[in-house]
């Protein structure tokens, strides 16, 4: 569903962020992208939806390629792929309710979202989406009112509004604490299954990723060096990916 | 639309598929008491305006008159007086500026609430509310009082209401600033010289430079204004051309103010960025 073909991305600066990047991702597939900060994980999945453009290579959604895409055509792309970010990026003045709606927007047009006419249809599913990311009884509260994991909880339900065949999820869980970080990385692989949505996940915290998905893939220094099953993660390759480390000590977190 | 806050009504409506955003004023007939209000006051308010139509009519010609003079501005025949004045205004533009700069600053870290103890805070904001109270020419009429005619009258009234203007928005930039950085730096043991030095300053830096940037224009602005009431510059030979009905000069003279304001406008955006 998915093709990533030789992706590469060099920053202004001369720097190489992303080296050649190819993998598939089926439909339904959920994959944790793991690698040390500066890895390129977050330019990779900002290379997907294009608010990063890559140097080279192909991205191509259900055979289209997205990296030739501009303008409408850009949008209706988007449209078609949630994201779900660190800090949550609510609009925190707006009430959880127009939040979720404003996963709408490249379906309404100007005048309707202005005016928060939106149609019926999707103001029933935004309904059942707080109900099934626990929320309903917020819907008239300010996002900011919100604690962490309520604030991720409703950014999931503005991502799924979209109705989209793909998920990127950027470290969805490092701004919270482990028992929030759980139920997230639950909520997030629970809704991608009943939806056979494919999702790409960015995670810093090796043992969630493990626990949840059913492939990792590992990025060092902008290049791929791992593409295979949680169980595969041996030490070896922990050390690939992140250099040398005593990954037997229990880690402080 | 009807008027339903209970949380459950509005549930169930919203999985009917009916929702409306929360009205900001709760309850119906407060809202529609206002909004009538609102649009009483409008009406009468405007129905008071009278409009004298002759008197209209006539003046239309000679503010024709003066808009046509903008086609033939004579730059020559006051050259002398206008070249002084617009070198005065200079003048007098940037002292004031510096020193209301100059002195914003304590005045705005002393009116920013994280900062400064309650009654620092009270006063300093009074100095504030003062300065921004009374229009220019209303002060510079005072120092045109105080220290007679001339650009000394100007300086004075620039500096004292680019205090005003500066600190009140130097002291809200200040109260913006990221709290985090505050408790670090004060977590090392720093002084509170230090303190505002490493935690304040670096952010607030870009917004200061900023601010005193738009000022000076304002302030050259300003000094073809306050000119009329005595107070020295370009206004004073702004005023004289006028009252001859010398309208060619007073074009010319205009002309040069926006052309120096466009000038000021444009060196501003080069000099935010290169700071930034």
């Amino acid at each position: 569903m998915l093709e990533l073909k030789g992706v590469s991305k060099r920053y202004a600066g001369g720097e190489l962020a992303l080296n050649n990047v190819s993998f598939n991702v089926a439909a339904g597939e959920v994959v944790a992208l793991i690698g040390p900060s500066g890895a390129g994980k977050s330019t990779l999945i900002r290379c997907i939806n294009q608010l990063v453009q890559p140097t080279d290579g192909q991205v191509l959604l259900n055979d289209s390629r997205l990296e030739l895409l501009k303008g409408r055509q850009l949008r209706m792309a988007r449209r078609q792929i949630g994201m779900i970010f660190q800090n949550y990026a609510l609009v925190e003045r707006l009430s959880v309710m127009e939040n979720v709606l404003s996963g709408r927007l490249a379906y309404v047009g100007f005048w309707q979202s202005l005016l928060r006419r939106y149609p019926a249809a999707d103001i029933k599913y935004a309904t059942q989406l707080l109900d099934r990311v626990g929320l309903s009884e917020m819907l008239d509260k300010r996002s900011d009112a919100l604690s962490g994991g309520q604030k991720q909880r409703v950014g999931i339900a503005r991502a799924l509004m979209q109705r989209p065949a793909l998920l990127l999820v950027d470290e969805p869980t490092a701004s919270l604490d482990p028992k929030s970080s759980r139920q997230i990385m639950r909520l997030l692989c629970e809704l991608c299954r009943e939806q056979n949505l494919a999702a790409i996940i960015n995670i810093h915290d090796v043992a969630l990723a493990q626990q949840f998905v059913s492939r990792v893939i590992g990025l060092q220094q902008g290049a791929v060096v791992f593409d295979g099953k949680p169980e595969a993660l041996s030490e070896q390759v922990l050390t690939d990916i992140y250099g040398l480390e005593d990954w037997q000590e229990p880690a402080d977190d | 639309m009807t008027d339903i806050s209970g949380k459950d009504v509005r549930l169930n409506a919203a999985r009917q598929g009916v929702w409306r955003p929360l009205p900001v004023i709760g309850q119906r007939w407060k809202r529609l008491t206002l909004n009538a209000a609102v649009l009483v006051y409008l009406v009468l308010a405007t129905s008071s305006i009278e409009v004298n139509w002759a008197r209209v009519s006539q003046g239309m010609d000679r503010g024709l008159d003066f808009v046509a003079s903008f086609t033939r501005p004579d730059f020559m025949s006051r050259l002398d007086e206008i070249g002084l004045g617009l070198l005065e205004s200079l003048t007098m533009t940037f002292v004031a500026t510096v020193i209301g700069t100059v002195l914003a600053i304590p005045v705005g870290l002393g009116a920013a609430a994280n900062m400064a103890p309650t009654p620092v805070y009270l006063f300093c904001r009074a100095v504030i509310a003062i300065s921004r109270t009374f229009q220019e020419i209303i002060i510079a009429i005072l120092f045109v009082t105080m220290f007679g005619f001339g650009p000394l009258a100007g300086v004075m009234t620039l500096a004292f209401a680019t205090l005003g203007f500066t600190a009140k928005l130097l002291a809200e930039d200040i109260e913006d600033v990221r709290k985090d950085a505050l408790e670090a730096v004060k977590a090392t043991g720093a002084g509170w010289l230090q303190w505002v030095n490493y935690a304040v300053q670096p952010q607030v830096m870009p917004r200061l430079i900023g601010l005193s940037m738009y000022r000076l224009d304002i302030n050259f602005r300003e000094s073809a204004v306050i000119g009329i009431v005595g107070a020295g510059g370009i206004g004073a030979t702004l005023n004289t051309s006028i009252n001859r009905y010398d309208y060619d000069t007073s074009a010319a003279i205009l002309i040069l103010i926006i052309i120096i304001v466009l000038l000021s406008e444009y060196l501003s955006g080069h000099i935010r960025r290169w700071t930034a």
